[in-house]
């Protein structure tokens, strides 16, 4: 039977994009790295009593007492395992992979929201970008930006963009109708209308995606350590490699951590503190 | 004044509306059979009709006859196929956007069957909505909400939020959000439909009150006959889209222009409609309180009546005389009426609705009086007119 030869026409698209467009990979390269690092310089920079009382009263603020106390001494393990610096590494990766895929997938989700045939396109698109191997994509973008955090980042963003773009597309188009006529009756400009009634409602359907985009980047920023981005991957793939079950269960262990913490975060912003008693 | 003015209007739904519509206009095409042949649906057939300043225009039909179509056609949340839609006189169908922001924004506001508020807002800032869209400052824009929540009595609960209140409360949240950008026309998409009976008819009230001190233009929208003939100073009746009769509640009621409409009207309540003026009896036998006892009683003998009612010089009722009273008068040979005339009689003006004639009856042993302002005898009524009154066979003195 004929073999399409797929694998080489993408090795071809490749090269192309390589020897053509590297002054734009270039471009990308430096704001991905200027935003890592600078995430990184204020994570890392911080000391860790500082930002240990940071992150308890944003858990206390957003999810209560419960996760306050859960991130207190998660954050304490963390630190006398001595995994702390390259936490905070990872989550400067995680944070600047999710702002990206915010900043990228929440006006694409709202453009989808408004458009049938860029929603019908688009999602062919999406399942591609979310179903695909995550390993696949390290490969070419090693090709495009090279070792390091950088090609880990863009790998993330493509990966976990996904989810915040569905949600928010998903969100806007749960509107109730009679709202949405409701403000076209008192004469909302298409921007008002956005702004002060489609994002508000939306709301918390955009949150679960934001929740979704950021654990998924955790995932994949521990997947990109294989080609160098850093941070508490390189503590798991050690384990792998080395066959050190201990150091890989650590490293695993503060992975777990993070995400529980982000995760349980997350998930209270935008739910109402306490409910408002009936007048 | 005129206020609303709608022209042929029409609003077919569809991939290919105009060549529909050049059907529609030419031949005698049902709703079913386009339906049926094409992919296409005639929400609105044909409409035209004329709201007056200070009115309210009820359209009423069941579901699919296009009442819903045809309201959002006033404001273009639909736009009309073809037809003009006037508001001041001017054919608003050729607005462009801005124009048409600028009249939703101040002259037309809209409330909704399903109440359709923000629920992430509070009542105040739910009802300064079409105020903070306009660009006013906040603080202006709260203070006229809660003008507005004051004017359907829900002073206190500005800072509630809208799912902690009842159905009956969030619709009149949606009515103070309509009147808070003060505009002339309020249409009211089955504003009341969703709410419970007891509700609605409290709903109903308030907003027959409000009106008598805002003299709004009102388009309402309803599926239910009695709260068309309760609130509708004019009624549009619909089916499939074409308005069958306009009319008056009493012209819906006594002249049903087709089967469809007297179907609808069989089940009503007409002790709520008709009115003390329509079934009413003209009355020739009446005697001016100078004629005398004898005059009396042979005009009661020549209408074969046990009793009359007495007028002075201005044919104003001063009271009833029976025929008993009459005659022993006369044989104590007295002619005064003025010594044995029964004041106790129950005067009515016409608009009097049978509902509030039906107590009066059960005091009364006379006949009731229609009487004008100044207690000029229009007509009288009899127990048994009521009867008729309520089985819908009044005849009338035209």
């Amino acid at each position: 039977m004929y073999r399409l030869p797929i694998g080489k026409y993408v090795e071809i698209g490749v090269d192309w994009l390589t020897d053509n467009l590297s002054t734009f990979f270039d471009i990308i390269k430096s704001a991905f790295l200027f935003v890592i690092d600078g995430f990184e310089f204020i994570y890392v920079g911080i000391p860790f009593i500082i930002m240990l009382a940071i992150i308890c009263t944003i858990a206390w603020w957003t999810a209560g007492k419960k996760t306050a106390l859960f991130t207190l001494v998660g954050a304490l393990v963390i630190k006398s395992i001595e995994l702390w610096e390259l936490t905070m590494k990872t989550f400067a990766l995680v944070t600047t992979a999710t702002v990206i895929a915010l900043v990228i997938g929440i006006p694409l989700g709202i453009w989808m929201s408004r458009s049938n045939r860029l929603n019908k396109g688009m999602r062919p698109i999406l399942d591609f970008m979310q179903t695909m191997p995550a390993f696949v994509y390290l490969i070419p973008a090693v090709y495009f930006f090279d070792l390091g955090p950088v090609p880990g980042a863009v790998a993330t963003v493509i990966f976990a963009m996904p989810p915040i773009v569905r949600l928010t597309s998903l969100g806007i188009r749960q509107v109730p109708r009679d709202v949405i006529e409701a403000s076209r009756a008192f004469g909302c400009t298409p921007k008002q209308m956005l702004f002060k009634v489609q994002i508000p409602l939306a709301k918390p359907t955009i949150l679960a995606g934001l929740n979704q985009t950021i654990m998924l980047s955790l995932s994949m920023v521990v997947i990109s350590s294989m080609i160098g981005s850093g941070g508490l991957g390189d503590i798991v793939l050690k384990g792998i490699t080395q066959m050190k079950i201990g150091v890989g269960f650590e490293g695993g262990l503060a992975v777990v951590i993070l995400a529980m913490i982000l995760d349980r975060i997350t998930q209270s912003i935008g739910k109402p503190k306490s409910k408002r008693k009936v007048a | 004044m005129i206020k609303v003015e709608v022209k042929n209007l029409y609003k077919i739904f569809g991939p290919a509306p105009q060549k529909i519509l050049s059907h529609i206009k030419k031949g005698t095409v049902s709703k079913k059979e386009i339906l049926k042949k094409t992919d296409h649906g005639i929400g609105v057939n044909n409409a035209s009709f004329q709201v007056e300043e200070g009115e309210i225009f009820v359209v009423m039909g069941l579901s699919g006859s296009g009442k819903s179509t045809l309201i959002r056609c006033l404001n273009r949340l639909i736009e009309p196929t073809a037809g003009e839609v006037y508001i001041d006189n001017e054919d608003i169908v050729k607005y462009d956007v801005d124009k048409l922001r600028e009249i939703r924004r101040k002259k037309i506001s809209m409330v909704f069957q399903n109440f359709a508020l923000l629920p992430h807002r509070t009542i105040e800032e739910n009802v300064a909505f079409g105020l903070e869209v306009q660009g006013l400052k906040l603080e202006e824009r709260i203070n006229k909400a809660v003008e507005a929540l004051v004017l359907v009595g829900l002073k206190g609960y500005e800072k509630s939020m809208p799912s902690e209140l009842s159905g009956g409360m969030q619709q009149r949240v949606g009515l103070a959000r309509a009147l808070a950008t003060n505009p002339d026309i309020l249409l009211m998409d089955e504003a009341f439909s969703a709410l419970d009976p007891l509700i609605k008819k409290e709903m109903q009230d308030e907003l027959l009150s409000l009106q008598v001190k805002m003299h709004k233009t009102i388009i309402f929208i309803t599926h239910d006959l009695d709260e068309a003939l309760k609130i509708g100073d004019k009624i549009a009746i619909m089916k499939d889209g074409v308005i069958v009769q306009i009319g008056s509640p009493e012209e819906i009621l006594k002249k049903p222009a087709d089967d469809y409409v007297r179907e609808f009207v069989q089940g009503v309540n007409r002790t709520k409609v008709v009115t003390a003026g329509s079934i009413m009896k003209n009355t020739d036998t009446i005697v001016f309180s100078k004629d005398g006892s004898r005059v009396a009683v042979r005009k009661m003998k020549e209408a074969s009546i046990s009793s009359v009612f007495v007028v002075d010089k201005q044919r104003r009722l001063k009271g009833i005389v029976t025929i008993e009273n009459a005659t022993k008068l006369i044989k104590e040979n007295k002619e005064d009426l003025n010594e044995i005339i029964d004041t106790d009689v129950e005067v009515v003006s016409p608009d009097t609705l049978i509902e509030d004639l039906i107590p009066l009856f059960i005091n009364s042993k006379y006949p009731i009086v229609v009487a004008d302002e100044e207690r000029k005898i229009l007509g009288i009524i009899f127990k048994v007119s009521v009867l008729a009154g309520i089985m819908g066979e009044e005849e009338y003195d035209v």
